[in-house]
């Protein structure tokens, strides 16, 4: 019951996240490191996920282990009636890690208290998805060489986006972080994060227009704004064109300055902007590989 | 004019008073008093000068710890307690709550695993008044007016 999860991204330090990063690091410069073999790792979608499960399943072959597992519930014996209890303890005997996404919240900390062996959270509903953020963080130190004196633009929803939640939770942790959030009113981040960074002493800044402030920025984490989450279908076409990013937007931006977004996106970033080099988001996606084969080894200790 | 009793003296035991009404029942619960072999007596409505309707409790034999008898702080949050022996009044206690709550109070959030599979529940306390309560599992908090208790 000792064994070390990631279930939040609350529950690594700032050593720990360095070490991820280092990890990853070495993980990108020599992918073919067999240090899985005659491991077997569960992955255990009871939602689909087809990016996260891919990203999950390539790390897992790279190190060499075996896969077992399910995607979507439906086709699994949890529609049967089986609790998450019963599916868990099972699967912890067969398996030396349990990779898990799910549709409810708190599910991957539960999982975490019945398994024998790790548990690491892909996903529990709206709540966490821990590894996203980790990547995002091997993402930035890539490209800016370090997670200290960013300037972070967040756009777009930032009310229920949880990506952007946990990387602002992340990156407190680091020296002289300055956030700028640019998101309409009704997906304006919400009060307990600002208290946060207040009582951290952090500077944020708030926009609700997206213009030329981003040539401030290090990096842009760009996310999508669904139209389902405004009450008022009128107030969505009021703002669905002001937080699409446009390449001639980015003229006078800084050398140094990357995209990212967790993917997929919808429209809010142009495809104009594909071929900027400062679009950063495909290679972001590849860099998950690396980071979660570093969050494997870690967990298991096999670095 | 003589104070009449509405609940019988006991020798040696607990009272606990100070109950509002309407949480009686949650209490006896909360501490078990359904499944206790010692003798329980309790009154409800009983006319109160600080209380809407009060409710009292005696456990003959029974004294609880702190840690104890605080699980009803949610429910009863001006509960007192008397220490009984020999018919004399030996200790006062009045109930706070707890750092942590198990399986008193439920997720308020509908999407956590709390409310869908048959497991305790566990809440940091993190403001004791008005009260707001951290889940373990889905990090959500509920607070003072969204509280249900399970
Ligand atoms: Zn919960």
């Amino acid at each position: 019951m000792n064994a070390k999860n990631l279930i939040s991204i609350t529950d690594f330090s700032k050593e720990e996240y360095l070490r991820i990063m280092d990890l990853a690091a070495d993980f990108e410069a020599n992918p073919d490191q067999r240090l899985l073999d005659g491991k077997v790792v569960a992955t255990l979608f009871f939602e689909p996920s087809t990016r996260t499960r891919l990203s999950f399943e390539t790390a897992i072959n790279r190190l060499g282990g075996e896969i077992i597992g399910f995607t979507d519930s439906s086709s699994s014996s949890v529609t049967k009636g089986e609790t998450l209890h019963d599916t868990i303890k099972m699967v912890s005997n067969y398996a030396d890690l349990i990779v898990m996404r799910h549709p409810l919240e708190g599910s991957a900390r539960y999982a975490s208290e019945v398994s024998n062996v790790p548990v690491i959270n892909a996903g529990d509903g709206a709540n966490q998805h821990p590894t996203q953020t980790l990547l995002d963080l091997y993402s930035i130190v890539k490209t800016q060489g370090s997670l200290n004196d960013i300037n972070l633009f967040m756009v777009g929803d930032l009310k229920y986006g949880r990506t952007v939640h946990s990387l602002l939770m992340a990156m407190s942790h680091f020296e002289n972080p300055i956030f700028n959030f640019i998101a309409p009113p009704e997906l304006a981040m919400p009060n307990e994060y600002k208290l946060y960074l207040r009582s951290k002493g952090m500077r944020y800044f708030e926009h609700t227009e997206f213009t030329d402030i981003i040539n401030e920025a290090d990096i842009i984490y760009m996310t999508r704004v669904q139209k389902e989450r405004f009450p008022d279908p009128v107030d969505y076409e009021k703002v669905k064109n002001v937080y699409i990013l446009r390449n001639k937007m980015l003229k006078h931006t800084k050398d140094n300055m990357r995209i990212l977004h967790p993917l997929p996106r919808v429209n809010e970033i142009h495809t104009d902007v594909d071929s900027n080099p400062k679009a950063y988001y495909f290679d972001q996606a590849r860099n998950g590989v690396y980071t979660r084969m570093a969050i494997i080894a870690h967990l298991l200790n096999l670095k | 004019m003589k104070k009449q009793l509405n609940v019988s003296a006991i020798k040696q035991g607990t009272v606990i008073d100070h109950i509002p009404s309407t949480a009686l029942f949650k209490v006896i619960s909360i501490l078990k008093l359904d499944h206790c072999k010692d003798m329980v007596t309790f009154g409800n409505n009983l006319d109160s000068k600080v209380m809407d309707g009060k409710a009292i409790i005696k456990v003959e034999n029974r004294f609880f710890k702190d840690k104890e008898i605080n699980k009803i702080a949610l429910v009863a949050p001006h509960a007192k307690l008397n220490t009984i022996k020999d018919y004399e009044v030996v200790g006062k206690y009045v109930v706070e709550i707890p750092d942590e709550i198990q399986d008193i109070a439920r997720c308020f959030n509908p999407k956590c695993i709390t409310n869908h599979e048959n497991i305790d529940t566990y809440f940091e306390v993190i403001s004791k008044s008005p009260v707001a309560l951290k889940c373990r599992y889905c990090e959500k908090i509920t607070h003072q007016d969204q509280m249900e208790i399970k």
